[in-house]
């Protein structure tokens, strides 16, 4: 069976909400990827213009470091959202994103999201709504990870 | 005296709660850095029964008393087992014997998990068990139980493990015989190493992905108190009721047996009420009071 683009993103936690015709403008940016592991989805420093909704497969966040190699941040997988730098100015990546393994994502062209937001601040109001509950999910769990949590388990 | 099975004795729970009984260490072995595992045989020949989830107040001889869950699993025949966490006087002391070293051992105190097998029954809940670093212990024994059980139609088991790195991580051998044995286990560290090609982020993010039915699952939690009510909440989110979300709590466990009150939680003492006990309803708001 066939599944359309459409009904992927319908899928997709990050479209929850969405109007119908916000929907639609969103689906107009978006085409469907498939990644092979270790392919990059962002590079730090890169212009920032697309993001990725995952599907399946994991994706690790990096930062690269002299004589260390890559450093994993964290990882992501299926629901989650990789990128939010398209919607800050200067729109540049701040860390890599690899693909742990095959993943299956829709790529969405933020650059494009960006203008149709300028022109429609209900859809830019929606669409900031949504990465901030990706932002807030993600950011709860950092703070969390800041705690040390397991170096005060009980014994 | 009750038998569970030929020729090994076995001691009734608590007949003198107060008075430990003494133990040989007859194996010891080093999980990570900072936790050690004893098995313990005692003196007088007769082992301790216990159900999944309780624990023994464990004596450093000339040192003092500390509650330690049991790690084996209930029903095995072998040595008592305690996997101990190296964070204080105590544990530092039982950490640091060798085999052949005595230590005393009161209990089993506590509640349990309460999935052992009714009647023989088959359970078709799915399981979610989710642990934080040494909180993997008092699980090791009802996740054995659980695995088992799937032999005669019991649900499915979902291992979500935790901990602060890849050196961190406990019992990976049972982790791998879990996942051998038709359990989900995913694992994840707080900081990744060079070697560490898995997961990274806090062990609710294994939630979403784990795989289990929300509507029809239970879920097992023991880790840092704080760990658990994300955990619980996240749970909850998924569309798990919280009433079959438990949780394995500690305060200042001291008698054992609700008397001298040092445990206390709300109307709760933990040494006896606990350490296993429903997260719904009073326990939720309790985990969410600010204790002074």
């Amino acid at each position: 069976m066939i599944t359309s683009l459409d009904e992927l993103l319908a899928a997709h936690p990050f479209m929850a909400g969405l109007g119908h015709d916000q929907f639609a403008v969103v689906a107009g940016c978006a085409r469907n990827v498939a990644l092979a592991k270790g392919a990059m989805l962002c590079v730090e420093g890169a212009s920032a213009d697309t993001f990725f909704l995952l599907r399946r497969g994991h994706v690790s966040i990096e930062v690269h470091g002299p004589g260390r190699g890559p450093v994993v941040i964290e990882t992501v997988g299926s629901g989650a959202v990789v990128g939010w730098s398209w919607l800050v100015p200067p729109y540049r990546w701040t860390f890599d994103a690899r693909a742990m393994e095959p993943v299956g994502a829709i790529a969405i062209d933020g650059a494009c999201l960006r203008d149709k937001s300028l022109d429609d601040p209900a859809l830019g109001f929606a669409l900031l709504s949504n990465v901030s509950r990706e932002l807030l999910s993600r950011l709860q769990a950092t703070r969390l990870r800041l705690l040390d949590l397991y170096g005060t388990a009980r014994g | 005296m009750a038998s569970a099975k030929p020729g090994v004795a076995t001691r009734e729970p608590s007949r003198q709660p107060l008075t430990p009984v003494l133990h040989r260490v007859v194996r010891r072995q080093r999980e990570t850095e900072d936790v050690v595992t004893l098995w313990l045989e005692p003196l007088d020949g007769e082992r301790l029964t216990f159900r999944a989830g309780q624990f023994n107040m464990v004596s450093a001889l000339g040192v003092g008393e500390a509650a330690i869950s049991v790690s084996g699993a209930p029903g095995v025949a072998g040595p008592l087992r305690h996997s101990v966490r190296d964070v204080g006087a105590v544990s530092h002391a039982l950490c640091t014997c060798e085999v052949g070293d005595l230590i005393g051992v009161r209990g089993p105190f506590g509640t349990d998990w309460g999935i052992a097998a009714r009647d023989g029954e088959p359970d078709p809940r799915d399981t979610v068990i989710v642990a934080g670093g040494i909180g993997l212990a008092p699980l090791r024994g009802a996740i054995d139980e659980l695995v088992a059980a799937r032999a005669w139609g019991s649900g499915r088991v979902f291992v979500l493990v935790g901990a602060r790195e890849p050196a961190q991580l406990v019992f990976t051998d049972d982790l791998e015989r879990w996942e051998r044995d038709g359990a989900v286990v995913l694992s994840t560290v707080d900081r990744a190493t060079p070697q560490w090609h898995g997961r990274v982020g806090l062990v609710t993010t294994l939630l979403s992905d784990a795989g289990f039915d929300p509507a029809n699952c239970r879920a097992l939690l023991c880790g840092p108190e704080i760990m658990m009510r994300f955990t619980a909440r996240a749970l909850s989110d998924l569309g798990v009721d919280p009433e079959r979300v438990w949780v394995s709590l500690e305060r200042n466990m001291q008698c054992g047996l609700g008397w001298c009150g040092h445990c206390q939680l709300g109307p709760l003492l933990l040494c006896r009420d606990g350490p296993v006990v429903r997260y719904g309803g009073l326990v939720a708001e309790l985990l969410n009071q600010r204790e002074r």
